[in-house]
């Protein structure tokens, strides 16, 4: 990282992508295939953002299902809580993950989704990366008898972790994940009788080898000042391709297109925002039904997310490994990558104050918005801590918000805009609120 | 000259039962002063399962860190944890925080949920002279090669304590320790025989008490009260009552009140729990003679008991309920979970779907370490109780 005035690259192709629009096309065009899948005969996983061999599984051609984009998509759509209270009344208790309680709701609807029918899976493989992954798997296996693949993938041990690849620790942690993607092979060449082809394996992570460089650029670009893109409205629709379209053709161009969009934006000095005041971090997940409320909440001040860890573990992790995947020896390269993604982009969650003591100086913000929620121990439970030890020891100003990923009876608008003037407010008295297209920021 | 005083059965557990009172309800940890010969400092570690052997051999008393029960004020952990976490998790960054804990070596938690995860983070913020750590015990034990992942995540473990303690420890340190916790894994399995055969002998509560006093003991000195507790339990005469049989679980991490154990224990015999399931996780002896490491990873993959916090696939969860259901010769179930905690509230919800299909009688309950009210609970369970005896008359 280097701090530098802004240099704003040259756009590279004529600017006619709307990623909003093509995100959304992508989107309901994997809603229709997945609504005739179980007709057609179809493999069909159930699989989650975080640690899911999603790159084995296309390689038998298994069509995918992400319950927790299912459910984010009950919430987006203003349906969540029928779910919701459809699982509360069924039994499930108000202090458990809404996503799992809207899936509940979508079995007890018969799978009747508000993008479509959802079909039924043929294998489910949940990580231990959250806790909930594997309850929430354990309900298919009961209820539905989907067969369950628990991918365990051995995370950050402690503060100050380092691990680099190759190194013994790193080597022994891979061979275990390479045992259980072995494993997993056999149990998806029973289920779909099907012989698992290396080279379509290889294929597979060439794709998502393009769509991680793009990533990374589209990530990196961001630490422009001002940032083309909010983190957390835009980017929410960047991540959704990122994992319904990973490893596919659909995908890489779609992040290839999107990096040359925001190019472009960086070239014409054009921001998310009109005039970017302050830039800001949102560690922790969005609330679906009211992000583009909470999102106006902060750009009326000038305020954009020009990062969050949202975008690194809600989308597998791997912009944080610095590793991509060696073709030419598929599986021992995709345990390899996936067990240190598990580490630096996932299981660091734990130890969220170290990486966010970087990201903070990597995108140059004023400040962090944590956004705490009983629906994901993951993120929350060592959130306030957190909070403590940026704001105290790190010296940057925090502002904490609770509300819900879909649960709309936990949206309390007045309060949280109360709270978010207070923060602004309290920015301006810290001397922040100048313009910041003229100001100097960290490049990468 | 003094006659010898003859022996009591009665008096000689009270005698034990109090001493491990005294050390179920020790929330503190021993200081440097206090600690028993051969130990130089403790490690505190998290629910549920941890291979004691490995700090018991490094000369680190094994203190299993298990909250602060009802008595402890919150003064600082209500702003570092939200709302929404369950009570274990903040009143042990409330031990970490208020100093209770300040002079643990070091302390591991485990995968086992997220919020256990995050205890990890917070006491490397708040603790950073201590070995603050998660111990990675896999979430699936069935593939093969299982085994060796968790050698080696117990070798990893081994160098680490080697490192803080400046002392080697030796495969025959660790087959020593394998001696003496072997030792009492078959006193506590002779404990919950006897609960299963004879109920009325000992209680749910004085079960608990004894298992619990080895948080806060040497395994050395909790096989010596436990052979003396068991000696008087067997000489005990208590007539059988008229009571149902129940299974209690729920209590595989932040522990039930005991208040809440002897309200159950006055309505109905407990013939078996998952209460500190990880203090006897492994379910038979561990070898004593070849590679040590090998022995204990193996022994977890192999012989191991289960919890709702651990996947696997040959231990279906609604299976070794019934399992035990079944071993016990219950009559029916208490199905707890502590509040906030999200894989036991799911696992209540299915147990109590599965023992629905199976027309067997359970009770819900649902309980918080810091709870002080029992009367409504009590209530509950003797009206169930009265209702199974009914059903059974």
């Amino acid at each position: 990282m280097s701090t530098a005035t802004v240099q704003h690259p040259a756009p590279t192709e004529t600017d006619d992508f709307d990623p909003r629009a093509e995100g959304q096309r992508l989107i309901k065009d994997w809603y229709a295939q997945l609504e005739t899948a179980n007709a057609r005969n179809a493999a069909v996983a159930n699989v989650f953002v975080m640690g899911n061999a999603v790159e084995i599984l296309r390689a038998f051609d298994f069509e995918l299902v992400f319950p927790e984009i299912n459910s984010l998509q009950t919430g987006v759509r203003k349906a969540s809580e029928e779910y919701i209270r459809l699982s509360e009344d069924y039994g499930m208790s108000p202090d458990v993950c809404s996503y799992v309680k809207a899936d509940v709701g979508l079995i007890l609807k018969e799978n009747e989704h508000p993008a479509g029918r959802i079909p039924k899976a043929s294998l489910a493989v949940a990580s231990n990366m959250c806790g909930t992954f594997i309850k929430w798997a354990e309900i298919w296996e009961r209820w539905l008898k989907t067969p369950t693949f628990v991918l365990d993938l051995p995370g950050q041990r402690a503060a100050g972790w380092q691990v680099r690849p190759g190194d013994a620790q790193h080597a022994a942690d891979a061979r275990w994940v390479e045992a259980q993607f072995q494993e997993l092979i056999v149990q998806c060449e029973r289920i779909t009788g099907k012989r698992f082809d290396m080279d379509k394996l290889a294929e597979v992570e060439a794709r998502v080898n393009k769509m991680v460089d793009h990533w990374n650029n589209v990530m990196a670009l961001n630490r422009q000042c001002p940032a083309p893109f909010n983190a957390m409205l835009d980017g929410l629709t960047y991540i959704g391709i990122m994992n319904v379209h990973r490893g596919t053709e659909e995908g890489v161009e779609f992040m290839r297109r999107l990096e040359e969009h925001l190019k472009a934006k960086v070239g014409r000095g054009e921001g998310r925002v009109a005039e970017e005041r302050f830039r800001l971090l949102f560690s922790g997940t969005p609330c679906y039904v009211s992000m583009r409320r909470l999102v106006e909440l902060f750009e009326t001040w000038g305020g954009v997310f020009a990062y969050s860890d949202y975008l690194t573990f809600a989308a597998g992790g791997m912009d944080a490994t610095d590793l991509r995947y060696d073709t030419s020896r598929p599986l021992e390269s995709l345990a390899e990558v996936t067990a240190l993604a598990a580490q630096r982009g996932l299981s660091n969650q734990f130890f969220a104050h170290e990486r966010l003591a970087q990201q903070i100086k990597d995108y140059a913000v004023d400040g962090v918005v944590f956004h705490g929620i009983k629906s994901c121990r993951f993120v929350s439970s060592g959130m306030a801590d957190t909070r403590e030890f940026i704001n105290k020891r790190l010296d940057v100003p925090t502002l904490y918000i609770e509300s819900d990923l879909i649960d709309p009876r936990y949206w309390s608008d007045a309060q949280i805009k109360n709270r978010v003037d207070a923060f602004f407010e309290a920015l301006h008295q810290r001397g922040g609120g100048a313009p910041l297209a003229r100001k100097t920021v960290a490049t990468a | 000259m003094n006659a010898p005083v003859p022996y009591d059965h009665e008096i000689e557990l009270s005698n034990v039962l109090e001493r491990c009172n005294a050390a179920a309800r020790e929330t503190a940890i021993p200081s440097q002063d206090e600690l028993p010969e051969g130990f130089s400092g403790t490690l505190g570690h998290f629910p549920v399962y941890f291979p004691e052997e490995i700090a018991h051999a490094a000369g680190l008393l094994p203190v299993n860190i298990l909250g602060g029960g009802n008595k402890l004020e919150m003064k600082h952990a209500d702003a570092r944890m939200g709302s929404f976490v369950c009570s274990i998790c903040r009143s042990t960054t409330e031990l970490g925080l208020n100093g209770t804990l300040q002079g643990l070596t070091g302390f591991v938690t485990h995968p086992i949920c997220d919020a256990a995860k995050h205890l990890a983070g917070i006491w490397s913020r708040n603790l950073p002279d201590q070995l603050a750590q998660i111990l990675y015990l896999p979430q699936n034990v069935n593939t093969p090669g299982a085994a060796r992942y968790i050698a080696a995540e117990y070798q990893r473990l081994r160098a680490d304590l080697e490192k803080k303690t400046g002392r080697a420890i030796d495969d025959e340190a660790l087959r020593n320790s394998i001696r003496s916790y072997n030792v009492n894994r078959r006193l506590l399995r002779e404990l919950y025989r006897i609960r299963r055969d004879e109920p009325w002998k000992v209680s749910c509560t004085e079960s608990y008490l004894l298992l619990r006093a080895r948080t806060r003991m040497p395994c050395e000195e909790h096989n010596a009260l436990l052979a003396r507790a068991l000696d008087a339990i067997r000489h005990r005469s208590l007539p059988a009552q008229d009571k149902p049989r129940v299974v209690f679980v729920g209590g595989f991490c932040e522990q039930p009140p005991l208040e809440m154990l002897e309200a159950i224990d006055e309505a109905c015999y407990v013939v078996d729990d998952d209460i500190l399931v990880g203090l006897r996780w492994l379910t038979e002896d561990v070898p004593e003679t070849g590679d040590p490491i090998w022995a204990l990873a193996e022994s977890y993959v192999e012989r191991s008991d289960a919890s709702p916090v651990q996947h696997d696939a040959r231990k279906m969860k609604e299976d070794y309920l019934m399992d035990m259901l079944k071993k016990s010769k219950a009559d029916a179930a208490i199905l707890t979970a502590a509040k906030f905690c999200e894989p036991g509230l799911d696992e209540q919800l299915a147990w109590s779907k599965h023992l629905d299909g199976e027309n067997i009688p359970y009770l819900v309950l649902e309980f918080e370490e810091k709870m002080t009210s029992f009367e409504q609970m009590a209530m509950q369970v003797e009206t169930f109780a009265e209702s199974l005896l009914f059903a059974l008359a």
